[in-house]
């Protein structure tokens, strides 16, 4: 299985980052090769394997419904570039 | 042609966990913006999730409730997309392994029969914050109390054949997660939202048309008004020559239609891969066990029960045990008056007509269940009659006291005593000797004349079946 560069570019796209021409072709190029380097996997015996969802062989602990964090507003606030009356400012995404 | 409506309906309840899904921070509705969003839920670097048990029990609950596979180990995924009120980049969701299975839900339709719909499946998710979109100069917003808010994501299999059976199913499920005391059912606040997925093909074919995903219906009213509006439109484009699109569009209630959300996205791809940062769910048999235990009388078994406990009709059963706050209060009232068709004759007719006209709840009403039984005792006992019973429980209503200060204050006791009915009988009969002359030569009509004047002369108070035997005696003798 082989990506070409518009493949790369929508991923781009979908992802939020911006490329230039060479740098698709860089990408398209490399991913190719990684993938080839996976599908190796396709010539391993997995009959009667389990498909795993997790590398470790755990299950996800609970915790009890309880509220545990405290208002600290103010402080995750003093970090963000923008708020006004308590919301976080983000440039408009709607016209 | 003739077109035959094909809907599927995927319905977000949110869980009433009093904390997030996978943080500590509490879920409680119109806090101060970002007063209740954390670390977890900012999508701070270093931060991880950590579910919590009670969304997990809720969604058994519902599992359970629907006759659904409990999914062994389930797993959580992340789907991607990029909107400012979701901080992460993704959605923590469940996409392969949803913790519940193929289940089913029975709705009544309006020609009294029952219909199966399939639910395909039910899955755990977390809430998104929330844009404000107005007031800020060229910025947005952005209120993340809402974000990590649990969700269960109910999906039905396309089954619905009308909007009326879309919503008959919706109220079937607001009704069940009531019950199950999972999620507040608050339509207004978002806690119960519908997207519908419709669809219109020639009546008898097999394969499905093209959809439309409807968003935005918060009421019963907006998916059965969508609905109607959106299968015209789709027969009108077919109809027309044109085709149509796989598209989302939102209803707009002022206009009553629905509008293309025309983004210029391209199609969703949220590229949904295992989130590594949260393990399978297993849920094991003495975990649903524990849930099954904690499960109540459902709606259609509670219905049942009333019909061969209290012989009420099904309708009657049906309209007691829509929510379970009725169910409990029906059954407090038959309990207390040891009149179970006049307790239900009255919960659903006096007592209901009085709470849509105040516009109360019911568990604010100023009648409880006690009270509405010590006044159908009150019938029961003959004290006073039906009709009596009416103003009496105006009184109670508007708060001036139970049922017996209000008969004592007014003076509303029911004459029983034959010896006082009779002394007025032969008063209305003396002052009335043209009609009594007319009815002993035949007039018999004017029997109800002297039930009347009788009646009049009491106030209302005397006994009516007294007086019809008495008046009968005096009258033919």
């Amino acid at each position: 299985m082989s990506v070409d560069t518009s493949e790369v570019r929508r991923i781009a796209h979908l992802s939020r980052l911006a490329m230039n021409d060479d740098q698709a072709r860089d990408f398209a190029g490399g991913l190719s090769d990684i993938f080839a380097f996976v599908e190796q996997l396709d010539g391993a015996a997995i009959e009667g394997v389990e498909p795993m969802a997790h590398p470790l062989d755990a299950e996800q602990r609970l915790r009890p419904d309880a509220v545990t964090e405290p208002d600290r507003r103010d402080a995750y606030q003093a970090i963000a570039p923008a708020v006004e009356g308590g919301l976080y400012l983000v440039p408009r995404v709607i016209e | 042609m003739e077109w035959e409506t094909v809907i599927g309906l995927e319905i977000h309840a949110q869980l009433n966990t009093v904390s997030k899904i996978f943080s500590g921070a509490p879920t409680a509705y119109g806090a101060e913006p970002n007063r209740q969003a954390c670390p977890v839920d900012l999508g701070m670097p270093g931060v991880l999730p950590v579910l919590n048990q009670g969304a997990v029990e809720r969604a058994v609950m519902l599992g359970l409730a629907i006759n659904a596979e409990i999914t062994p180990r389930s797993v959580f995924a992340r789907k991607n997309y990029f909107y400012p009120d979701l901080p992460k980049g993704y959605q923590i969701s469940q996409f392969e392994l949803p913790i519940v299975g193929l289940g089913h839900l029975d709705i009544e339709l309006e020609d009294g029969t029952t219909k199966r719909i399939g639910v395909t499946r039910a899955h755990l998710e977390e809430d998104a914050g929330k844009s404000l979109h107005e007031g800020f100069e060229a910025m947005t917003g952005i209120d993340l109390n809402r974000a990590g808010t649990p969700l269960i994501e109910i999906v039905s299999e396309p089954e619905l054949r009308s909007a009326k059976e879309a919503v008959a199913y919706m109220k079937k499920l607001h009704s069940l997660v009531r019950y199950l005391d999972i999620c507040d059912g608050n339509m207004q606040e978002g806690s119960f939202r519908c997207d519908a997925n419709v669809s219109i093909r020639p009546k008898g074919q097999t394969e499905f048309g093209t959809r439309a995903e409807l968003k935005n219906l918060n009421s019963f009213r907006f998916v059965e008004r969508a609905i109607n509006f959106e299968v015209e439109r789709q027969i009108d484009v077919i109809e027309g020559g044109g085709t149509v699109v796989q598209e989302t569009r939102l209803y707009d209630p002022d206009r009553d239609e629905t509008r293309s959300m025309r983004s210029k996205e391209e199609a969703n791809d949220y590229r949904y891969f295992p989130d590594p940062d949260l393990l399978p769910l297993v849920v094991d048999s003495a975990f649903i066990e524990t849930v099954r235990e904690k499960l109540p009388e459902l709606p259609d078994a509670k219905r049942a029960r009333f019909v061969e406990q209290y012989g009420l009709s099904d309708y009657d059963a049906g309209v007691l045990t829509a929510t379970r706050e009725m169910g409990d209060f029906y059954e407090a009232v038959a309990a207390g008056c040891d009149a179970p068709k006049l307790a239900a004759n009255w919960v659903m007719g006096e007592f209901s007509a009085a709470l849509n006209r105040s516009e109360v709840e019911l568990g604010e009403a100023p009648v409880n269940a006690e009270g509405l039984a010590g006044l159908l005792a009150r019938i029961q006992d003959e004290t006073i009659s039906g009709k009596i019973a009416k103003e009496v429980f105006e009184a109670m209503w508007n708060g001036e006291g139970d049922a017996d200060a209000v008969i004592e204050a007014k003076g509303l006791k029911q004459i029983t005593d034959t010896g006082a009915i009779d002394a007025i009988i032969d008063e209305v009969m003396a002052s009335n000797p043209k009609q009594l002359e007319q009815y002993r030569g035949g007039k018999d009509k004017l029997f109800g004349f002297f039930v009347g004047q009788v009646m009049k002369a009491t106030q209302g108070k005397a006994n009516p079946a007294q007086v019809n035997e008495r008046l009968k005696a005096k009258l033919d003798g």
